[in-house]
């Protein structure tokens, strides 16, 4: 079908392709986000093509490879439909058993299915990693073919942007989605109806092109939220921003989206095709005479590049350096023109406002963080993976019952969240009830006030009180084997790396931060180097010009917060009580324990094991470099850190 | 733009209690130059457009409740706008960058003097290079684009490891020898530097492309 003109065409297209659908056609969906291909979704895709091609079926099943369903863990997941069964850790060679039992039969493979406390969960909604998720943004991510449009269209993708572009008018558009009380999802919660506001009344006193750009520069380690909505749902993201170019008044608008993805990069280079085939991007869109196109420009591997400044910067072809505001880009950005740049969830939030309404929007999550946030749930917790949630769900419950907590007899430290520029937040602050309350920043300081004035919902507010950012959306958990000084220094050394290096606060700062945190990890410094500390960062805060040095003292100061003692055991006794700082431990093999399997004599790197076998093995440790290897490989639990 | 803020107008603030008028488009480090109130800096220069990079300029800003701390280079007043050119958080962010600075330019004597006047004497950082004297402010880059045009120098790679650099590293036909990155350096450093930025002046191109 080529160009679609009007409204009805489309309806009567999608109204088409639901009558054709049967319902009692087996699908079978497999994942393929990054994690399960990395553990071979490609393979077992490829299996399920051939095992449908050549056995006995009522109705030939039809085999889809979808975005990320979200489980990373389980790898590679398949869904199948209608059966409604969700098996887990599928390998190429399960499938026949799979397409035997229960395609051509009614039956289930047991054995791979997810378990739970011993508990076989048959269906997907039966475990809690999604029972307890709410799911807007990524309602059709693993659900729908994203490199097909007609899937698309029958999730019922670009049905509110015929809405909004036949029915409502751009200052409507607006206004519903200020009443939504969405917030920009890439960290900073900036209104986001209130920015389209600045942005269409900027373009009226000053006629000309206004561009809107989308933010998937999404460099934060342990982040892919915004991967996960480009790779398995990319018409969502476009929908979005036509909508929003409608309200604004804008013609052209950027997908900024990194080199690193490559996938994400793929699948939205073939919506736009497929959209701009159907007169869904282009000149006279659905004949409402509304005309807007999108480019696609690749970040070149640049953290920085995430700030809006840089963007602008990067997209002109200058280096991404990111320059002062005011002026807003909302006021002169892009080629000196009034610019928006919302996060890629921002503009997949869109076209659901528009769809259900603001009321239904700002129904969801607390009143002044309203809406679903999707986080990356990493590090040590069991379910590793993409969740949404709404605003305000507690930072245990997205751990402890949604992650399925931290693996083995570990506890449950802490979490960072918000990437490298966020901030530690300790176990402490996990049960606390959602609060509902509007709080200015800096309004509490203490941990101890915290606990007793707020609680500690999932939102902006509260992050920022903790002295953390919610940030993009990273949660690396973290369990009492992971040392913070060590994790400090990891972010420091990741921001300073990736600082473009203009501020000298920041590039030296961010340098002499790391000087002093690789000081204590080797047990030097003094117990007053810690407020030393505290100043330096102070002075990169106050210093820099952009939110990466602003933020970027933020894991070193929550974690001297909260975790003081671990940096006074680190500089006073020369222990680090998680046993990672190499300078500090040493590794020693339990006379007892130890059968004499030989195993950590063949992994080390420094031939530093002696022994024979049967007989208790030894490290000596003036030659080990304490690489941990031994430890990975015992099968005795043997090696230990003292 | 801030509605009382009205293009042409003069704009009265207060800067460490003292009130002053700020011209069309003046920045606030310009305003206190005019006033002859003293805020340091290394990277502004008046031929160039403002870069912002040594903030050692920075001053406290309070507007109604607001407080923060920017850079006095690249930041316009507003009227009523209360400037602190010296206080706590202002000091402390000078004095660091003072610091570091002694660490990362050891060879210099402006910053060494410079340092010494805000009573920095000792750093507690390491000194890669004893001889350095370049902090990359960026005025030499900035002066060789916008005012002699031919960009002869650049920045090269990032973050900590961010260095001064001629395009693609080789000395830079483009160059004319002007010396006006010379006479900008607030340190000196691109005295020693110049013939590694400039190749055979015989040959010279005025633009960007070597040949």
């Amino acid at each position: 079908m080529g160009k679609i003109k009007d409204v009805q065409e489309l309806e009567a297209w999608r109204d088409r392709l639901l009558a054709a659908w049967n319902p009692e056609q087996p699908v079978v969906r497999v994942c393929s986000g990054p994690g399960c291909l990395a553990q071979g979704a490609d393979q077992v895709a490829k299996a399920f093509k051939a095992a449908a091609k050549k056995g006995k079926f009522k109705v030939a099943p039809l085999i889809k490879e979808t975005g990320c369903h979200g489980l990373c863990s389980k790898g590679t997941l398949v869904n199948l439909a209608p059966a409604d069964i969700f098996y887990v850790r599928v390998q190429p060679q399960d499938v026949p058993e799979i397409v035997e039992t229960s395609l051509v039969k009614n039956g289930v493979v047991e054995r791979l299915l997810y378990r739970e406390n011993g508990k076989r969960c048959r269906s997907a909604a039966d475990i809690p990693f999604y029972r307890l998720q709410e799911k807007v943004v990524l309602k059709n991510v693993g659900d729908i073919d994203p490199l097909s449009f007609e899937d698309a269209l029958a999730a019922g993708a670009y049905r509110s942007m015929a809405r909004a572009l036949t029915r409502m008018t751009p200052d409507e558009v607006i206004e519903t989605v200020r009443l939504s009380g969405l917030r920009g999802r890439g960290g900073g919660g900036f209104p986001t109806g209130y920015k389209w506001r600045l942005a269409a009344d900027q373009t009226r006193q000053n006629p000309g092109p206004l561009y809107i750009i989308a933010n998937g520069e999404e460099g934060d380690p342990g982040a892919f939220m915004d991967r996960a909505i480009m790779e398995g749902d990319p018409h969502t993201v476009i929908e979005g921003m036509i909508i929003g170019a409608y309200a604004m008044g804008s013609h052209q608008g950027f997908l900024y989206v990194r080199h690193e993805y490559p996938i994400a990069l793929h699948h939205l280079t073939i919506a736009i095709k497929q959209a701009r085939r159907h007169g869904l991007l282009g000149r006279n869109i659905l004949g409402t005479g509304f005309s807007f196109d999108l480019e696609i420009h690749r970040g070149a591997g640049a953290y920085v590049c995430g700030e809006e400044t840089a963007i602008i910067a990067s997209l002109e072809g200058r280096v991404g350096v990111p320059v002062t505001r005011p002026p807003y880009p909302a006021e002169h950005g892009l080629w000196g023109r009034p610019t928006i740049i919302n996060n890629v969830e921002t503009w997949a939030n869109v076209p659901h406002i528009i769809d259900k309404g603001a009321e239904w929007y700002a129904g969801l999550g607390v009143s002044h963080s309203t809406g679903t946030k999707i986080f990356s749930l990493v590090g040590k917790v069991n379910n590793t993976g993409l969740v949404e949630v709404p605003m305000g769900t507690t930072l245990g419950r997205l751990v402890e019952e949604i992650g399925g907590g931290v693996p083995g007899q570990a506890r449950f430290k802490a979490v960072q969240t918000g990437g490298p520029s966020g901030g530690i937040i300790p176990y402490e602050f996990k049960d606390i009830s959602t609060g509902d309350r509007k709080l200015s920043r800096g309004e509490l300081t203490s941990p101890d006030m915290v606990l007793e004035t707020s609680g500690f919902p999932v939102e902006f507010e509260s992050f920022v009180q903790a002295g953390s950012i919610l940030g993009g959306g990273g949660m690396i958990v973290m369990d009492d084997k992971d040392c913070v000084v060590d994790l400090a220094r990891y972010f420091l050394n990741f921001l300073g790396e990736e600082s473009c290096g203009k501020c000298l606060p920041c590039r030296l700062g961010l340098k002499g931060m790391l000087e002093f945190l690789d000081n204590f990890a080797q047990g030097r410094g003094d117990p007053e180097d810690i407020e030393v500390l505290q100043s330096l960062a102070q002075a990169v805060m106050d210093g820099s010009l952009c939110g990466l040095g602003r933020s970027a003292p933020n894991s070193v100061l929550t974690s001297i917060r909260y975790f003081r003692e671990e940096y006074l055991a680190h500089i006073q006794e020369h222990r680090c009580p998680a046993g990672v700082c190499r300078d500090l431990i040493t590794y020693r093999i339990d006379q007892e324990i130890c059968d004499g399997c030989g195993l950590c004599l063949e992994v080390c790197p420094q031939n530093c094991i002696a022994g024979r076998k049967k007989k208790p093995y030894s490290i000596d440790s003036k030659a080990c470099t304490r690489c941990g290897s031994c430890q990975d490989v015992c099968p005795m639990d043997a090696v230990i850190v003292v | 733009m801030n509605p009382k803020n009205k293009p042409g107008g003069l704009i009265k603030f207060v800067i460490d209690g003292q009130k002053v008028e700020a011209g069309p488009g003046w920045s606030i480090l310009e305003t206190a130059r005019h006033h002859h109130i003293h805020i340091p800096t290394l990277c502004f220069h008046p031929a160039v457009t403002p870069w912002g990079s040594c903030r050692l300029c920075v001053v406290e800003t309070r507007y109604g409740k607001r407080s923060q701390v920017v850079a006095s280079c690249l930041t316009r007043p507003v009227p009523e706008l209360e400037v602190m050119t010296n206080s706590e958080r202002v000091q402390n962010v000078r004095r660091w960058v003072l610091e570091m600075l002694l660490a990362e330019c050891p060879a210099s004597r402006e910053v060494k003097d410079l340092a010494a006047q805000y009573g920095v004497t000792s750093t507690r950082f390491a000194i890669k290079d004893p001889n350095e004297e370049c902090l990359k402010c960026g005025r030499c880059v900035a002066v060789c684009h916008e005012v002699v045009g031919v960009n002869a120098l650049t920045f090269g790679s990032r973050g900590v490891t961010k260095q001064l650099e001629t395009p693609h590293r080789v000395p830079n036909n483009a160059c004319v020898g002007c010396g006006c990155c010379v006479s900008v350096c607030p340190t000196g450093a691109l005295q020693a530097r110049l013939d590694t930025v400039r190749g055979d002046l015989a040959r010279r191109t005025g633009h960007g492309f070597a040949h």
